[in-house]
């Protein structure tokens, strides 16, 4: 086993200035490119005038807040990936396979149908209540049988909820095509409808999720060579695995109810900097947030482009990148750990 | 009586695709015995047996039945001759013992058949044999590792063939299934006069129930003959690298490999 | 030998063989009458007579429409889809020994689907071209799902997560097309996404019923090695089978009743994976059960239908209704599969 502790700070730093390079760059590319291209003056005078007559101005101070949304998004979404890999020891571990988001989806479209909600504020709870009940649903049938939750149960079972579950969705929003209209995002995620108040709403969920996770980090750590060996070394192991799910459902929850569902973005995110940085949770978590935040917003800006004058909403274009990440990830895994 | 067939190995190398198991196996099945194929794990026994019964291509090398090489006969034809049970058989969920006991009639049949005087004989007379009439319309899956064995049996024995291959045929079973299995698979043997190959784990029940043994190590084959003539300490010191003394069994008169190990020497 | 054995064996032959035969003609009975359900009801519910004389040739006002024009077309669409569905689902079960492989699991239909889709709406092409891309792509996607998923070993699980991979993918490409081609509407979604009998036109389904003509013989000729491949590679070869002729032939006509009635519905979620299960489980184990797999899947889509059109005050297309079926079965399935350890 390499010994990490020497070589990875330089490496870790090199690889964070990389992200946080490339993260600026989508940054400047997300305000710069759209339905209309604007040139970098135009932005920087968007920016700094804040003159709202301008026709320019308004699409960089609307690109902003997508700007801004997709970094808590991608961030939250890398970060619950990272903790839901970590917990299930599972490398295809992904909150959106797990079928969380698709249950987040549909507690909010009931609420807002049976129970009248409109706010965001209130959603969100019903996001996360969905998110949380789907979870452990999800994770208590994969975890029936011999070799607990692996990888195929999870993937299998998430599957089939997240089929139930979007087709009892859309069943409840089709003769309500006021909700449809509004909301069509519930069948596909996308940063379009965010808003500075959702912004504001999921940053406490975010911070919590967050701050969970940096917590938990290094018994996670200890979580990934086993879970006696975890135990052997002091670690509560299960009192640590409910609360990373916790945060990861959490996170992923929260992200769904103003977004819609993202499919794989914690998939991706995390392996990506696992193939750069190795697996220590402490360094993987900041880089997937980065990573997460860079992937979803370089995808939005292709969904603006590809989508003009309209918009491909994100979760079509992650779901593009990132099924091929399953099916590589599926090929090269060995058939016992399936 | 089953017909005697002459069956034998020329030079044959055999393996999976880019592995080679065995090499330069040069041998003849002697017809109407039961031949048992000993060796280490890994030595090639499995792939020997597969690679006669044609479930694999050689890589060189040819396997001759009645003077023909053994791939130009057609599928059907050779299932009259040839039958294979494999070491982990899969059972279809929810089939009843007649019915999987009667898929060993398909070389007999035609696409559309229903079954003749002769399938329905055929059958039963199968599980006659191997007592298993009275699970008729159970089940398989609900009888006991011994009695399924048993009906595989009997579906290859439906299959009249002159020729029997069995891939460890008693590894899963208690002792008591496997003295059953192979005391079946004996008078099979002595009143059909089928002549069956086998791959045994166990060197004192291969001894025993042997009429002819082959002794592969490392894919080559290094001895054959009676289990007189092949038991011996130094050849079994050779194939297993196991120091032993072999003696004669009280019961059976047939040679007995009793190991020495570091421990429980006189 | 013992007489009293061959009369066991024929009792118990004789008693699954009526089993199949009652079950059998119940099936076809009820799916008769779903599909006479199917003409009668509507917005307006025409009595018998009036169905009949339509049928005909009658020129009745507003019957001939609503029947001809839309019922007919779509109990057709329903009736033939349906039993595709079913019959393939059941060889690709059966074949690969595992209820979850399936076309439906596996995304194959999602791959007709997206063919299907992107012809009719970017390329705009007639039905011939439709079906053959949806053909073309039905066949190689499950290609592509064999080659990836083979491996050095080859593994059921390693299957399905590429083909649910595989599917999530031709669903976003399936968003994009609609996004492109200005039909975003949720009535083409619900087409393409889960399979609806919505708007469907006689002209489309000639060649659905001829490709049942020719590839469902094919199929009821093979059942008997398709029984034979249950047994396993090793016992299927050494029982005379040549397996690997078998195997593509029925997987060649399975994907293509699929592909073909994918382009004309849409993949209708659920049918391939619930279909031969049912069967089995009405039938029993031991005679060729792809008839009434495709009856039961007949039986499916029609009901499925008729619920989705007439139980709520909404119309539902029918891949929803299924979709919201076969999900808890498959839940099920996985928790059975799970306790015992078969996964």
């Amino acid at each position: 086993m390499k010994d990490r502790s020497n070589y990875l700070p330089k490496q870790f730093i090199l690889i964070a200035f990389l992200l946080i390079a490339l993260l600026l760059l989508s940054i400047i590319a997300s305000l710069m490119f759209g339905s209309r291209a604007l040139t970098i003056q135009e932005v920087i005078d968007g920016l700094i005038t804040g003159n709202s007559e301008s026709y320019e101005t308004s699409i960089v101070q609307k690109r902003i807040i997508r700007t801004v949304f997709a970094i808590c998004c991608g961030a939250a979404l890398g970060v619950s990936g990272v903790l839901m890999q970590s917990v299930t020891r599972n490398p295809i571990a992904d909150p959106s396979i797990l079928g969380v988001n698709t249950g987040a989806a549909l507690f909010v479209v009931c609420g807002m149908t049976y129970f009248n909600i409109n706010t965001a504020n209130h959603y969100i709870w019903f996001a996360l209540a969905g998110a949380m009940i789907v979870s452990v649903f999800v994770f208590g049938i994969s975890s029936l049988g011999r070799g607990g939750a692996t990888p195929l149960k999870l993937v299998l079972a998430g599957a089939a909820t997240s089929v139930a579950l979007t087709s009892l969705t859309t069943g409840i929003m089709i003769p309500r095509s006021f909700i449809m209209d509004q909301f069509r995002f519930w069948q596909v995620g996308s940063v379009g409808a965010g808003t500075w108040e959702s912004v504001t709403l999921i940053t406490p969920f975010l911070l919590i999720g967050i701050v969970i996770a940096l917590f938990t980090a290094p018994a996670l750590n200890a979580l990934a060579l086993g879970e006696d060996v975890a135990t052997g070394l002091g670690v509560k192991t299960g009192f640590i695995k409910l609360m990373a799910s916790f945060a990861a459902v959490m996170l992923c929850g929260a992200t769904t109810a103003v977004a819609g569902p993202i499919a794989f973005v914690g998939l991706l995110a995390t392996h990506v900097v696992r193939l750069l940085i190795g697996a220590d949770i402490k360094f993987l978590l900041p880089m997937s947030a980065l990573t997460g935040a860079t992937l979803l917003i370089i995808s939005d800006v292709l969904g603006r482009l590809i989508g003009r004058p309209g918009e491909l909403e994100v979760g079509v274009l992650t779901a593009f990148i990132g099924a091929p990440l399953l099916i590589i990830l599926a090929m090269k895994a060995k058939v016992r750990s399936l | 009586m089953s017909a005697s067939h002459v069956l034998l190995a020329e030079k044959l190398a055999s393996g999976y695709d880019t592995t080679s198991i065995l090499d330069d196996i040069n041998l003849q099945i002697p017809s109407n015995k039961i031949s048992v194929i000993i060796g280490a794990n890994g030595c090639g026994k499995s792939t020997l047996l597969k690679t006669l019964a044609r479930l694999i291509k050689p890589t060189t090398g040819q396997i001759v039945l009645d003077g023909e090489l053994i791939h130009k006969y057609p599928s059907k034809h050779l299932a009259k001759i040839v039958g294979l049970l494999p070491q982990s058989p899969i059972v279809p969920e929810g089939i009843t013992v007649a019915d999987l006991v009667g898929r060993g009639r398909f070389p007999h049949q035609s696409l559309f058949g229903s079954w003749n005087k002769q399938d329905y004989e055929a059958v039963a007379k199968a599980m006659d044999i191997m007592n298993i009439s009275q699970f008729a319309n159970r089940n398989v899956d609900e009888l006991s590792g011994g009695q399924r064995q048993r009906v595989w049996i009997a579906m290859a024995l439906a299959q009249q063939t002159d020729i029997l291959f069995l891939d460890e045929p008693t590894t899963f079973l208690d002792i008591t299934y496997q003295i059953e299995i192979l005391d079946m698979l004996t008078e099979l043997n002595r009143t059909l006069g089928t002549t069956i190959v086998m791959v045994l784990h166990d060197i004192n029940l291969s001894a025993r129930y042997a009429d002819y043994l082959f002794a592969l190590r490392d894919g080559k084959l290094i001895a054959e003959g009676n289990p007189a003539q092949v038991i011996t300490a130094s050849l079994i010191k050779q194939v297993f690298g196991l120091d032993c003394s072999v003696i004669e069994d009280p019961i059976s008169g047939s040679p007995s490999v009793i190991p020495i190990g570091r421990y429980h020497v006189k | 030998m013992n007489i009293n054995t061959i009369s066991k064996i024929k009792h118990g032959r004789n008693s699954r063989k009526r089993r199949w035969n009652i079950v059998t003609i119940t099936l076809t009975v009820i799916v008769t009458l779903l599909c006479i359900a199917m003409l009668l009801l509507g917005n307006t519910i025409y009595p018998l007579n009036v169905v009949v004389k339509v049928l005909l040739g009658e020129e009745i006002k507003g019957a001939t429409f609503a029947i001809e024009t839309i019922r007919l077309p779509r109990m057709l669409a329903g009736l033939f889809t349906g039993f595709a569905f079913g019959i393939a689902g059941y060889i690709f079960q059966t074949m690969l020994r595992n209820p979850l492989a399936n076309p439906n699991v596996i995304g194959v239909t999602s791959g007709s689907s997206a063919a299907a889709v992107f012809c009719i709406i970017i390329l705009q092409s007639n039905k011939a071209v439709v079906s053959l891309a949806s053909i073309i792509a039905g066949l190689l996607t499950t290609l592509i799902i064999y080659v990836l998923a083979r491996g050095k070993v080859f593994s059921i699980g390693r299957l399905i997560l590429v083909g649910i991979g595989l599917q999530a993918m031709c669903n976003a490409f399936i968003t994009y097309v609609m996004l492109i081609g200005k039909q975003h509407d949720l009535p083409s979604a619900m087409r393409w996404l889960t399979g609806s009998l919505n708007g469907i036109k006689l002209q489309e389904l000639p060649i659905l019923v001829v490709s049942i003509i020719i590839f469902v013989p094919i199929i009821i000729v093979l059942s008997k090695p398709l029984s034979m491949l249950e047994l396993g590679e090793q016992s299927a070869k050494m029982l005379g089978i040549n397996t690997d002729l078998t195997r593509i032939v029925l997987i060649i006509c399975a994907v293509i009743l699929v592909a073909i009635a994918t382009s004309v519905t849409g993949p209708i979620a659920s049918i391939a994976f619930l279909a031969g299960p049912i069967a089995t489980r009405l039938v029993g184990v031991g005679l060729s059960n792809s008839i009434p797999a495709g009856l039961v899947g007949a039986f499916l889509v029609l009901a499925a239908d008729l619920v989705g059109q007439f139980a709520f005050i909404v119309k539902y297309p029918v891949g929803i209704i299924t979709g919201i079926i076969g999900a808890p079965y498959l839940l099920f399935l996985l928790i059975q599969m799970n306790r015992r350890g078969d996964l």
